[in-house]
């Protein structure tokens, strides 16, 4: 028998016993589907926390004040002590170091906005000029705080909340008042939406000293930082704690978390999770192996006077472990096939209803998913073919 | 033609060797008609397995051509089977889902045969038992009659030299079981070697030589 007819014969086979050829061919379609979607979902979640890490700057390294310890408490805290306060003055050392290009000091606070008979509380960040290449942040209208204008009571609108005072549109140039102090509209922040659970649509920017004044403290939230290059990153991470120790009389009280370290630690969690569920999924494809072992088993023993008929006209052992062994083969691959396309298709949906989430199934996932359905079908195939080509041909014929 | 010496085939059934067959000695030469005939269980379908190598016997030699068969393997049996011995059967024993014409082109299928030239022989095949209108149809829509005439069809397809007929009118009425004896004596008439297991005395008489068998013996070989 060639391997054509082989397969034109076993072909057959699927294509008559159709209600379980489809049972077959769905049970294996879902596991596939599971494995594809299931990828696509924590493969989309990877990539949607390292395009919000990404959307927050790059090169970034965040220094904030006290001292994060993994066990215990505050070890000042013991001591009666509190951790010193970042200043204005730690953030101009740090922006002196060799290895960074810029810095923004950020104070952040609420206070209340009002111009033109409205009024409402707003987010303010206190900030400086740098702040808009740092934070990947782009103006809609108008310019930022100007460079050395530490002075000038300038302030910046976010996208909504120009919109909401001013909705002629001509928010620049403007006066408004925060708190008890007047500022003059300079800019408007394009409409940005969210990111890391922020949203700059709905925040004022004015600059650092203005705020500190309006907030009444000396210290700092934050002092943004942005490195030269991805390989100073490192090295400006030592330089600036060992700068601001110096200035905290050798007191380590500061931490300098950078984004490589949060976003790698994020991207190895999620592509655990995201193997995690697809080891998963992948037992639902050896469950549905297990089936196509039993529908086969099954099919040997209907079909066992045909066997013996085969035997009969002239067919060998080999002859009819191929036509079995063939005929999984193809439920095992129209499964896998089919299983491939539904789980494109499940990705599809995840991305129209989470436009937000990259949820498409990496390439690995979709070949590991239709080669584990593959192999466990034909080691499912593998019995029962073994079993129809052993049949005795003499007792095959005499059962009906 | 066929040589069989001391043939033996023996089953268990439970604690107790029953022998199917007990060192039978047969000779039959190509061309020859022969029916067996005997009560149940006397060992006549046991032999007919064994002459179309079907079954092996447990002891005892047996020789088709001048060759020595017990001792080839599964598959070089499997080769001799399809290429010099057609099996009819009472059951008629088609493929279901295949059509008359599929079910006729099966042993080509098996043996390799290019499709172009399966095509032709199955039309020839079609046409000599008279099954062209039916070629398309399953077994489920065909007479008896017809089942029977495209099982004799597959089985000649590869012009076999001896054709094993077990019962074969079994499941037909009076009529159409004669029309398919016709056929089967037809082919008897051309060349071939026939062998026929049947209890029909009637049906027994038609042939040439006559082989009566009770306990795995042959008691009765009558020319």
């Amino acid at each position: 028998m060639t391997l054509q007819d082989a397969m034109l014969l076993s072909l057959r086979s699927v294509a008559s016993y159709r209600v379980r050829s489809l049972l077959i061919i769905l049970a294996m379609a879902f596991g596939v589907a599971a494995v594809v979607v299931l990828t696509a979902l924590g493969d989309g979640a990877r990539r949607y926390v390292a395009n919000q890490f990404s959307s927050i700057g790059t090169n970034l390294i965040i220094v904030l004040p006290g001292r994060a310890e993994t066990t215990g408490a505050f070890p000042g805290a013991v001591m009666g002590q509190t951790p010193r306060d970042l200043t204005l003055k730690d953030a101009q050392l740090v922006g002196r170091l060799a290895q960074v290009k810029r810095y923004a000091p950020l104070n952040i606070g609420v206070a209340e906005l009002s111009a033109a008979n409205r009024l409402r509380e707003v987010t303010v960040l206190g900030s400086s000029a740098d702040l808009i290449p740092i934070r990947h942040m782009t103006l809609a209208q108008g310019s930022f705080l100007a460079h050395g204008s530490g002075h000038s009571a300038q302030i910046v609108l976010g996208a909504k909340m120009a919109s909401d005072f001013f909705p002629e549109g001509k928010a620049i140039g403007q006066r408004i008042r925060l708190g008890e102090m007047r500022f003059l509209v300079s800019g408007v922040l394009a409409a940005q939406g969210e990111s890391m659970g922020f949203n700059t649509d709905e925040i004022v920017i004015i600059p650092i000293d203005y705020a500190q004044t309006l907030f009444n403290t000396s210290s700092l939230f934050r002092i943004l930082v942005e490195a030269k290059s991805r390989r100073d990153i490192p090295s400006a991470k030592l330089a600036i704690l060992d700068t601001l120790k110096q200035s905290h009389d050798g007191e380590e009280d500061i931490t300098v978390i950078t984004q490589d370290a949060v976003l790698a630690t994020f991207d190895r969690i999620l592509r655990a999770l995201t193997l995690a569920v697809a080891g998963i999924a992948a037992i639902s494809l050896t469950v549905a192996g297990i089936l196509v072992m039993n529908v086969m088993l099954v099919a040997v023993n209907q079909r066992t006077a045909e066997i013996g008929l085969l035997k009969a006209i002239g067919a060998d052992a080999a002859d009819i472990r191929r036509l079995f062994f063939i005929e999984a083969l193809w439920l095992s691959m129209a499964g896998a096939i089919f299983g491939f396309l539904l789980g494109q298709f499940g990705s599809l949906l995840l991305r129209l209803a989470y436009p937000q989430l990259p949820a498409w199934a990496p390439v690995w996932a979709s070949l590991a998913g239709i080669l584990v359905a593959l192999v466990t079908g034909i080691l499912a195939s593998l019995l029962p073919a073994n079993r129809a080509a052993k049949l005795d041909a003499v007792k095959a014929l005499s059962r009906k | 033609m066929i040589h069989l010496a001391e043939i033996t085939r023996k089953f268990q059934m439970g604690d107790q060797a029953v022998y199917a067959l007990d060192k039978v000695d047969l000779n039959i030469a190509a061309g020859e008609y022969v029916s067996i005939m005997g009560p149940s269980g006397s060992g006549k379908s046991t032999l007919l397995n064994i002459i179309g190598l079907l079954d092996r016997p447990d002891s005892g030699c047996y020789e088709l051509d001048g060759k020595n068969v017990t001792e080839l393997s599964e598959t070089e049996q499997a080769r001799v089977r399809r290429k010099k011995i057609g099996f009819v059967f009472q059951a008629f024993h088609l493929v279901p889902r295949l059509t008359a014409a599929e079910n006729i082109e099966l042993p080509l299928i098996l043996n390799g045969t290019p499709p172009v030239e399966r095509q032709t022989l199955v039309a020839e095949a079609l046409q000599a038992f008279d099954l062209q209108s039916r070629a398309q149809h399953r077994p489920a829509e065909l007479s008896g009659g017809q089942r029977q005439r495209v099982a004799i069809a597959r089985a000649t397809i590869l012009q076999p030299s001896a054709i094993l007929a077990d019962e074969p009118t079994g499941n037909l009425d009076h009529v159409i079981g004669a029309e398919v004896m016709m056929l089967l004596e037809n082919l008897h008439h051309a060349g071939t070697t026939l062998i026929m297991v049947t209890h029909d005395r009637e049906l027994g008489a038609r042939a040439r030589r006559h082989i009566g068998m009770r306990d795995g013996k042959i008691v009765t070989d009558v020319s």
